[in-house]
């Protein structure tokens, strides 16, 4: 850096002492180049990320009557509000349901897909494609075929009838709602994770395998001792990527179950979605902004601090 | 895990692949010859895996109930505009944050990426009001200026960044000597060189803003300026019923850019996404 920054401009080269030397070093130049690259992103952060949370804060300590053109500093008001809310827990354990059983099903899936497809097949990348393609179908159209499908009279009913299963009706039902919109959800996704395992795979030198398979380790064996220490960055990874993604969730709910039966698929996103813009409770909203901003946090710390636990470096 | 196999493993995974490959593939393909049939067909049973006659007037409906032409150019130019300026503001920071070296960088750095650990849904109350009071709301604005500058281009400025870390140095190097300024190093030299992680970022841009959903439907409220994913969901009959042929001929034709954007450039997709991967 600095050796270039020596032969670049006549001015930089050698001491030039007195008045003759410009304000404009080329390390200067470098760095307002610095500050004007980032500038968009900076400001960008600033306006649309930064103010935002600190005013999500502010408004989550008022009472904000959009109809009425109110606004009051309550104070803690809406988090006692909160406690006290008889659908909270409901919202909570949906939300919590929907992050385990999606980041439980989505890799171990994508491990099994990435695994099987790592093999010495012929046509690995036709089924390949085929996993992957419901990434490229639009999340909407995807889900209203699947509510479609899921359907009393819909088509994997229809499916399971050839069987003589009779099935139920998937998305009214309290039980099911929740299993269908994380089954939906892992089939549309799970094709990115498969896509990172596998490279993770391809990475993961043939000799170790050649030298257990000398020691007598059975595949199994071999997978866990292995395969999921050598891989475990990439797990980390796809898991911080699929759990925080996780809370997002809010057009399959939207498109498939509007929150019920109940509130059983009620997530934060689609709870807090009804209390700001449907039933115009900003202050409200506001806070249910919070708390889901303190789960994303306090579970990347945690992920964060596991790593060290689990996570493998080949070095 | 590359040992060979037997005959007989290899049925046996042929077969695993074919079932699990079922709930990826029958849904798209439902969606497809559906939309080709009459709505008493849609439910026959056993189902027709084929349309007996098809026909496309379930494709003219769409556009006779709603202004679908006109939300399909909106879905393609947000998403066009928001993809082409994610580049350009990932391209430009990421190069900064990996390759000049300026005061107060690693501080800077933290700030934005802030916006990895925010989801756009924790500030989508304030971003509201904020665009309520600049009298944006039902405008494209919001939909076009959060995704470019705000956190879902903080992940792109972070893959961006991950890739030039990676450029060797010398080509720069010699650049400079030649007298290149810091832009034009970084157009002429570095940029073209970063196409694989550039054209992740692009795809993935485009996904998520093909894709949106939460933001259309708090920031719009008119028919014409709605969005596809939006417009998709409005397809119901007079008791709040969906009308299923008409949408699932709605939603083919929304997965239609997609498609074709992924076939072109699928490789560098699968490429630039692993790349991504294994920098993590």
């Amino acid at each position: 850096m600095t050796q270039t920054d020596t032969r670049v401009g006549p001015a930089a080269a050698g001491p030039a002492p007195g008045p003759a030397r410009p304000f404009w070093t080329s390390r200067r130049r470098d760095q307002l180049a610095g500050y004007l690259f980032i500038a968009p992103q900076l400001l960008g952060s600033i306006v649309f990320v930064i103010l935002p949370l600190i005013l999500v804060l502010w408004y989550s300590l008022h009472e904000w009557n959009v109809l009425a053109g109110t606004f009051d500093f309550v104070g803690t008001d809406n988090y006692k509000a909160l406690a006290d809310d008889p659908n909270l827990g409901a919202v909570l354990r949906a939300t919590g349901l929907f992050s385990v059983g999606l980041v439980v099903f989505n890799l171990g899936l994508a491990l099994l897909l990435a695994v099987l497809l790592n093999q010495r097949l012929r046509g690995t990348i036709v089924f390949r494609t085929l996993f992957f393609s419901p990434v490229v179908v639009s999340l909407v159209a995807w889900t209203i075929v699947w509510g479609f499908l899921l359907q009393d009279n819909g088509g994997v009913n229809g499916l399971l009838d050839t069987v003589g299963v009779d099935g139920p009706n998937w998305l009214r039902g309290e039980g099911t709602a929740m299993v269908s919109v994380i089954v939906v959800q892992v089939f549309k996704n799970v094709g990115l994770n498969m896509v990172l395992f596998l490279a993770a795979l391809q990475g993961v030198p043939a000799e170790l395998y050649e030298a257990a398979e000398v020691d007598g380790a059975s595949r199994m064996r071999q997978f866990w001792r292995i395969t999921v220490p050598l891989i475990s960055p990439t797990i980390l990874l796809t898991s911080i990527i699929t759990v925080v993604g996780s809370l997002q969730v809010f057009a399959q709910i939207a498109v498939l179950t509007q929150g019920g039966p109940g509130t059983s698929t009620t997530v934060l996103v689609y709870y807090l979605y009804q209390q700001a813009f449907q039933f115009h409770h900003f202050g409200y909203g506001a806070t249910l902004s919070i708390v889901l901003f303190a789960i994303v946090l306090a579970l990347t710390v945690l992920q964060w601090q596991m790593r060290k636990r689990w996570v493998f470096h080949e070095s | 895990m590359n040992r060979d196999l037997s005959r007989r493993t290899k049925l046996v995974l042929y077969g695993v692949l074919l079932v699990l490959a079922i709930p990826f593939v029958f849904p798209t393909w439902w969606m497809v010859t559906s939309s080709l049939k009459p709505v008493a067909d849609i439910f026959a049973f056993p189902p027709q895996l084929l349309p007996t006659n098809p026909r496309f007037d379930a494709y003219q409906r769409v556009f006779e109930l709603q202004p679908f032409g006109q939300q399909y150019l909106n879905s393609l130019y947000i998403a066009l505009v928001v993809t082409v300026g994610t580049m350009a503001v990932a391209a430009l920071a990421g190069y900064a944050f990996a390759r000049i070296r300026f005061r107060g960088q690693n501080v800077l750095f933290l700030v934005v990426l802030a916006g990895l650990l925010i989801p756009s849904e924790v500030t989508i109350v304030p971003l509201f009001q904020m665009f309520f009071k600049l009298g944006l709301v039902d405008t494209h604005w919001p939909l076009i200026l959060v995704p470019i500058f705000g956190a879902p281009s903080v992940l792109a400025t972070f893959i961006m960044r991950q890739f030039f870390i990676s450029l060797p140095g010398e080509l720069e190097e010699a650049a400079r000597v030649d007298g290149l300024g810091r832009f034009a190093t970084f157009w002429r030299i570095a940029l073209p060189l970063s196409r694989p992680a550039l054209g992740a970022v692009a795809i993935f841009t485009f996904l998520h803003s093909w894709n949106l959903y939460l933001e259309p439907i708090v920031f719009l409220s008119s028919p014409e300026k709605f969005t596809l994913p939006q417009a998709l969901t409005q397809f119901v009959d007079a008791y709040g019923g969906p009308m299923w042929d008409v949408q699932m001929a709605a939603a083919s034709m929304t997965a239609l850019p997609v498609l074709v954007v992924f076939v072109i450039a699928q490789k560098q997709f699968v490429e630039g996404l692993a790349h991504t991967g294994l920098k993590g």
